[in-house]
């Protein structure tokens, strides 16, 4: 089997989840609004599910969840309500860092409608830079949509925070909270966020399921006009299986909750340790003090982080990279160049994200096969030398 | 993950003459480490008979320019500078079973080297002209900075002038948007406006119905029939007008007949067989449509009934 360190990309549906949809294809097929047993038994498991995910959210009501096909359908149905519910404010605010479902959106809406965006910038770290973040916040601004963990760098933003200054504009707080549901305790309940996105794959449910969150009596306008589903704000026939599937994935999610923050943490801190130590110049980056627990990010210098993958790939180990080839644009990722990372670094920017199936030997095997496909690479490099590093280079980030 | 050819795999890894060429007299550097490509091509040319002995490389880059340098290497080792000049981009990528259109860069990287490292043998000053941009067309591998040069060069105003100079958008027609959005920024910088695509182009399809049930007012539509002369000319004049876009293509394209509706066609040079050809074709049927103000079918002079 090979050993997958791609969790923040997608998951394994869990087993028990797989067995706990099936049913929902083959026997209760009925359609939830049908007058029928077929229905009626769906219509109640999707409550169910809907149960779930509150509980894993903390939230004080089940119907502040709204099924949607994913992480991008929330993000951009939740911007685009905030915006017809408020159409006198024209702005926006959100920071550099965010997924291209925000982001792109955001461009979108400054090019083409008029809408002025903030993106708040990021320190070396990785952190929001809130003083520029309060400067931005205004009785203009409809809604802020600010990540509560990176999907890059793991690295968290101070959500309830930056939810209270914007409660004090008056404008909506949304989270893309997709790669932090699941990984850290949420308690909606007693929280300023308005609104939250979060995406089944990412917790080992299966893909094109997701849900928002909207808190009780959030002004909300619906992007999917149609049937009476999902209480009228989000038409179309329910995704019965996979709805089942998350509220499945949910349950066991708030039970491996400790697992996450403990033993997935440990092999984590074990891995960045040492890679940080066998391998010269290389460093971990995004805000270690303040991070997802199953994300590391290393950058190693003067390589690309495609010819990384493909050489990990052929041990059967499964990451990713921000680099700019694996994307098929120009530029490395767009976190990488917010924080400040040099290109001499961006490139091999390299991410393994783990999970609660993640095992020591899995670790212990990437440690050991890491060093040489560096040391194998950086022979190749232009940029290397026999002595290491460039005489002369001196690193800019550290 | 990309679709790789085991030929490119095999080439990444297990590069050939890849390192430092401790005895070369011809080097050749392009890229930089912040566009994420760069490679230094090292040769060792025997002066007397001009014959590249030796070649290696280093490169900083993904799979792709990896095995695009150790191709390119193992490609010119043996051949005359003369003859190693003659290697295009195209050539490295053949040599590779192919590249993903997302990857047609690396083996321009490889060209590139080769030319800047001769230049450098025969003492010559090599330039970078080359820069790229934003992938924009996949079907036919046509980026932000080919357009941008097109759109200015020729003072290009619409999306159809685009795809006539670049070919970009003339395949699946997916990167229409994004072509118009690189438009309308380009069109923006010198004051002007992207004129909105009328609401629905009067298409071929129109025309053929007009003829069975003509509608009363028809302002461009031929009044009366034209006769077969005048039809052949109007044809060959529409392809002379034609022409100099397949000859910037290393193509051409000749009148064999017309037979009713159908109008036969040679496509030549580079146009013919290549994966171009039915776009051309398409393309010569739109303007002899537009031209004639009446529906027929360009085809192929291969397809035509044997007799
Ligand atoms: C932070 C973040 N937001 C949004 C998404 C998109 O979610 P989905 O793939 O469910 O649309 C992802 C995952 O790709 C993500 O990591
Ligand atoms: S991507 Fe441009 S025509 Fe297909």
């Amino acid at each position: 089997m090979g050993i997958y360190l791609d969790n923040n990309a997608t998951t394994r549906v869990d087993p028990a989840v797989v067995a706990e949809m099936l049913p929902f294809f083959t026997e209760h097929y009925g359609n939830p609004s049908s007058m029928h047993g077929y229905g009626a038994a769906v219509g109640g498991k999707i409550e169910w599910a809907r149960g779930e995910v509150q509980k894993l959210l903390g939230a004080a009501f089940d119907t502040e969840i709204v099924f949607t096909s994913g992480g991008t359908e929330s993000d951009s149905t939740a911007i685009l309500s905030a915006l017809k519910a408020y159409p006198k404010r024209r702005e926006i605010v959100t920071s550099v860092v965010e997924h291209p479902a925000i982001l792109s959106l955001c461009d979108f809406l400054e090019s083409k409608e008029g809408y002025k965006i903030h993106r708040i910038p990021v320190d070396g770290k990785g952190n929001l830079d809130l003083e520029k973040y309060e400067e931005a916040l205004s009785e203009n601004v409809a809604v802020v949509s600010i990540m509560w963990a990176n999907n890059e760098t793991g690295t968290i933003f101070p959500v309830e925070l930056l939810a209270g200054m914007a409660k004090k504009v008056g404008a909506l707080f949304h989270t893309d909270a997709v790669q932090a549901v699941g990984k850290l305790p949420m308690n909606l309940a007693n929280s300023n966020i308005d609104m939250l996105s979060l995406s089944g794959h990412k917790l080992h449910a299966p893909k094109g399921i997701g849900a928002l969150y909207i808190k009780r009596g959030v002004r909300y306008r619906p992007m999917m006009r149609g049937g009476h589903q999902e209480r009228g704000r989000r038409a179309g026939t329910e995704n019965a299986p996979a709805i089942v599937g998350l509220g499945k994935a949910c349950e066991m999610a708030r039970e491996a909750m400790a697992v996450e923050l403990t033993q997935v943490a440990a092999l984590r801190d074990r891995l960045e340790k040492a890679l940080v130590e066998a391998i010269p110049n290389c460093f971990v980056t995004g805000n270690p003090a303040n991070r997802l627990p199953n994300t590391a990010n290393v950058a190693f210098e003067f390589i690309e982080g495609e010819a990384i993958l493909l050489l990990l790939n052929e041990e059967g180990i499964a990451a990713s990279s921000g680099s700019a080839c694996t994307s098929g644009s120009l530029e490395p990722s767009h976190v990488m160049r917010a924080m400040g990372v040099p290109y001499t670094a961006a490139h091999g920017a390299t991410r393994f994200s783990l999970s609660r199936d993640t095992t020591a030997e899995e670790i212990d095997t990437v440690i050991r096969v890491m060093p040489g496909i560096i040391e194998r690479l950086r022979k190749l490099s232009p940029y290397w030398t026999n002595q290491g590093a460039p005489a002369g280079f001196q690193p800019v980030y550290s | 993950m990309w679709n790789y050819s085991d030929k490119l795999k095999e080439h990444f890894f297990n590069p050939k003459n890849a390192g430092v060429l401790e005895e070369a007299n011809a080097v050749g550097e392009v890229g930089s480490i912040s566009c994420g490509d760069a490679l230094r091509l090292m040769l060792k040319v025997e002066p007397e008979t001009q014959v590249i002995q030796d070649a290696r490389f280093q490169t900083f880059g993904c799979g792709s320019a990896i095995a695009s340098s150790s191709a390119l290497t193992e490609m010119i080792i043996g051949k005359t500078v003369d003859e190693a000049l003659t290697v295009t981009n195209k050539d490295i990528a053949d040599f590779l079973e192919g590249l993903p259109p997302e990857k047609m860069h690396c083996s321009v990287m490889g060209a590139e080297a080769l030319r800047a490292a001769i230049a450098n043998y025969r003492g010559e000053e090599w330039v970078d002209d080359h820069e790229e941009g934003e992938l924009i067309c996949k079907c036919f591998g046509v980026d932000a900075a080919m357009i941008e040069r097109a759109v200015e060069v020729n003072a290009l105003t619409t999306l159809e002038q685009v795809t006539n100079y670049t070919k970009a958008g003339a395949s699946c027609k997916t990167c229409h948007e994004k072509i118009e959005d690189l438009l309308e920024t380009l069109l923006a910088k010198q004051g002007k406006t992207l004129e909105p695509v009328a609401a629905k182009e009067p298409a071929a399809a129109v025309v053929g119905l007009d003829e069975i049930a003509p509608l009363a007012a028809k302002p461009a539509a031929p009044v009366k029939k034209l006769s077969n002369v005048q039809r052949m000319q109007i044809v060959m004049a529409a392809l002379d007008e034609m022409r100099p876009y397949l000859k910037k293509d290393g193509g051409d394209v000749e009148l064999i007949d017309i037979d009713g509706k159908n109008i036969y066609v040679r496509l030549s040079g580079a146009c013919s067989g290549c994966q171009m050809a039915s776009v051309t074709i398409e393309g010569i049927q739109t303007k002899l449509v537009e031209k004639l103000g009446e529906l027929v079918r360009v085809i192929p002079h291969t397809m035509m009934a044997a007799e």
